[in-house]
């Protein structure tokens, strides 16, 4: 054996740790699992449960690709480990619609071609739920704001827009989205379009 | 990630317990900045406690008209709770400035206290850092330091503080309360982060063991004039190269009080009462906004790329001011511009 690939013989064997048992809740149904705790809750849904609908992008929290919602929150599964998830209700993209029966989001998405390769598709459509579940986004620039953390490396964000506008504007007419209107001052960037201008010359 | 085992601790002493019984034992919140530095190997917890299960999530008004946010409350719950919104909207804005909606979904407002840098030799196991290996040496001093500090380094780490919501914090003089091994105690937001001197590993004063259970809010607010003021490299879902938090309450046009915090340039949420004293007292315009801005970036040093943070900082001292003093405010607007240059 070369010298690179030798275990040097004062090194002591990796230690697995033990797996343990859980319950997990998802789309309405108990699953059991034995499980190591370093599993995230992506890996779970993905490699144990076979509901791939949850896209793994960049496994790090910067893309949304991996967006389920858990009590109603949308959370990113690629930083959460399945081991923390025990007792709460998840839902996934498999939850949200079925294909004779589609979710609101999903059939908005296919009217507006929200989509090119369709990878970001289901974390963007969970996450638009999620949106809709807080009920604080009402115009276009507050979508955009709070649909900030799901990337489309397609760049379909207009059309995606379009369709979480058209179930927003849908669902205004109906009874669910009743909450307070956004508060005056801008909460979201910090400074104002309008004082994007220069105000303080270099001395 | 290495191999580590996993508890639900069912309460406060528990959690303290099992991280006084397992060496290289962790807390996790939400996990969103641990597991990362997990699957990057710059963390290597033997153990993980959980805390869901500690019942540390509540946000309460306190006898002295102050609130209490739980440790475990979510940045989401906290940004949008009606009390937070209406007495606090600061904190409200510098949460919602900071990640993304998923994420403040799954961050504890103990952990965002807790989370470390973003420095990328941080990140970087193939490069030289003395916070994630004391004596290595700093990368970024003499390599790229874009996005590092200005004010309070040393010659061993010039890391930033990477929060948002901590800067709110510090300009709204927040109290941490912590539970560990001796008991509790309270920790002055001004006294929990600390700089690197030559101990650049250690972040913050809390000792091993020791637990965040919940954040005080005095009862001043400064509802009616602040702005949270983040300036990076698109307007969302990026990390602040230069941020302000400012908070004047006003008589008429004459600053009565004053809170300056910023965030992006230190290793630690940069507060200055120096430049809070040269604003009380004031009339509210430009020059005297300037003059404190002038205090804060005085002993500021750049390190090559972050040069451009010091003229930076400047300014957006001086807009986040202005945008907080214009606030609510029936303006004689000319009192700002007649001021300028
Ligand atoms: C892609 C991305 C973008 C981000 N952008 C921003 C941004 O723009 N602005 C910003 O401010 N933040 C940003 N964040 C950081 C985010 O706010 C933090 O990761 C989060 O606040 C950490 O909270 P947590 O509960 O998930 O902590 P965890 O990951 O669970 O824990 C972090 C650390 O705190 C310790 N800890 C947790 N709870 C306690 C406690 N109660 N007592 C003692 N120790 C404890 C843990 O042991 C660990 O060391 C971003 C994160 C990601 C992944
Ligand atoms: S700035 Fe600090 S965190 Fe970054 S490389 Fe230097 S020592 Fe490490
Ligand atoms: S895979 Fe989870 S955010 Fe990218
Ligand atoms: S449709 Fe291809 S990434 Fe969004």
């Amino acid at each position: 054996m070369s010298p690179v690939t030798q275990v040097p013989a004062e090194r002591p064997p990796v230690a697995l740790a033990p797996t343990q048992p859980i319950t997990l809740h998802i789309n309405g149904q108990d699953h059991f699992l034995t499980i190591a705790p370093w599993t995230t809750l992506l890996d779970a849904l993905r490699e144990y449960l076979a509901l791939t609908g949850t896209k793994q992008g960049c496994d790090h929290g910067q893309c949304g690709a991996c967006t389920v919602l858990v009590d109603g929150k949308r959370i990113n599964s690629c930083l959460s480990l399945a081991v923390m998830q025990e007792g709460a209700d998840i839902q996934t993209i498999e939850g949200l619609g079925t294909e004779e029966n589609l979710h609101p989001l999903q059939q908005a998405f296919i009217d507006h071609d929200a989509f090119q390769c369709g990878y970001c598709t289901p974390g963007q459509i969970c996450s638009a739920q999620g949106l809709i579940n807080e009920g604080k986004a009402k115009t276009e620039d507050e979508v955009r704001e709070l649909m900030s953390g799901n990337i489309c490396r397609c760049g379909a964000y207009s059309n995606i827009l379009t369709a979480i506008m058209e179930v927003l504007g849908n669902k205004e007419d109906g009874a669910e989205v009743s909450n307070a209107p956004m508060p005056k001052q801008e909460w979201s960037a910090g400074a104002a379009r309008a004082e994007m201008g220069p105000v303080e010359p270099a001395k | 990630m290495n191999s580590f085992t996993f508890t639900q601790a069912p309460a406060v002493d528990a959690a303290v317990q099992e991280s006084v019984a397992h060496d290289g034992a962790a807390y996790i919140g939400g996990g969103t900045n641990l597991i990362d530095l997990m699957k990057e190997n710059v963390a290597r917890p033997t153990h993980l406690i959980g805390l869901k299960k500690l019942g540390l999530d509540a946000i309460e008004t306190l006898p002295d008209g102050g609130l209490r946010l739980g440790a475990l409350a979510t940045n989401a719950d906290t940004a949008w709770h009606p009390e937070v919104e209406k007495r606090y909207p600061l904190l409200s804005q510098a949460i919602l400035a900071g990640a993304s909606p998923q994420l403040r979904n799954m961050a504890t407002d103990g952990g965002n206290l807790m989370q470390r840098t973003r420095c990328y030799y941080f990140y970087d196991l193939a490069t030289p850092c003395n916070k994630r290996e004391p004596g290595s040496g700093c990368s970024a001093i003499g390599g790229y330091n874009r996005i590092h500090a200005i004010l309070g380094t040393s010659e061993q780490c010039i890391a930033t503080h990477p929060s948002d919501m901590c800067v709110a914090l510090a300009a709204l003089e927040a109290t941490v309360r912590v539970s560990g091994p001796h008991g509790e105690r309270t920790i002055p937001f001004e006294d929990f982060h600390r700089l690197p001197g030559t101990t650049p590993h250690l972040d913050n004063t809390l000792m091993p063991g020791e637990l965040i259970t919940g954040l005080d809010l005095p009862a001043q607010g400064f509802e009616k004039h602040f702005s949270y003021l983040k300036l990076r490299d698109r307007t969302s879902y990026a990390f602040a190269l230069v941020s302000v938090a400012a908070a004047l309450e006003l008589d008429g046009n004459t600053i009565t009080a004053a809170r300056l915090a910023l965030g992006g340039v230190a290793h630690k949420p940069w507060r200055d009462q120096a430049a809070e004293a040269l604003l009380v007292g004031q009339p509210a315009t430009v020059d005297t906004f300037r003059r404190a801005a002038a205090k804060v970036v005085e002993g500021a040093q750049g390190y090559g790329s972050n040069d451009f943070k010091i003229e930076l900082a400047r300014r957006a001292i001086v807009r986040a001011l202005k945008q907080a003093a214009e606030m609510n405010q029936e303006l004689d607007s000319n009192a700002f511009l007649n001021s300028n240059p």
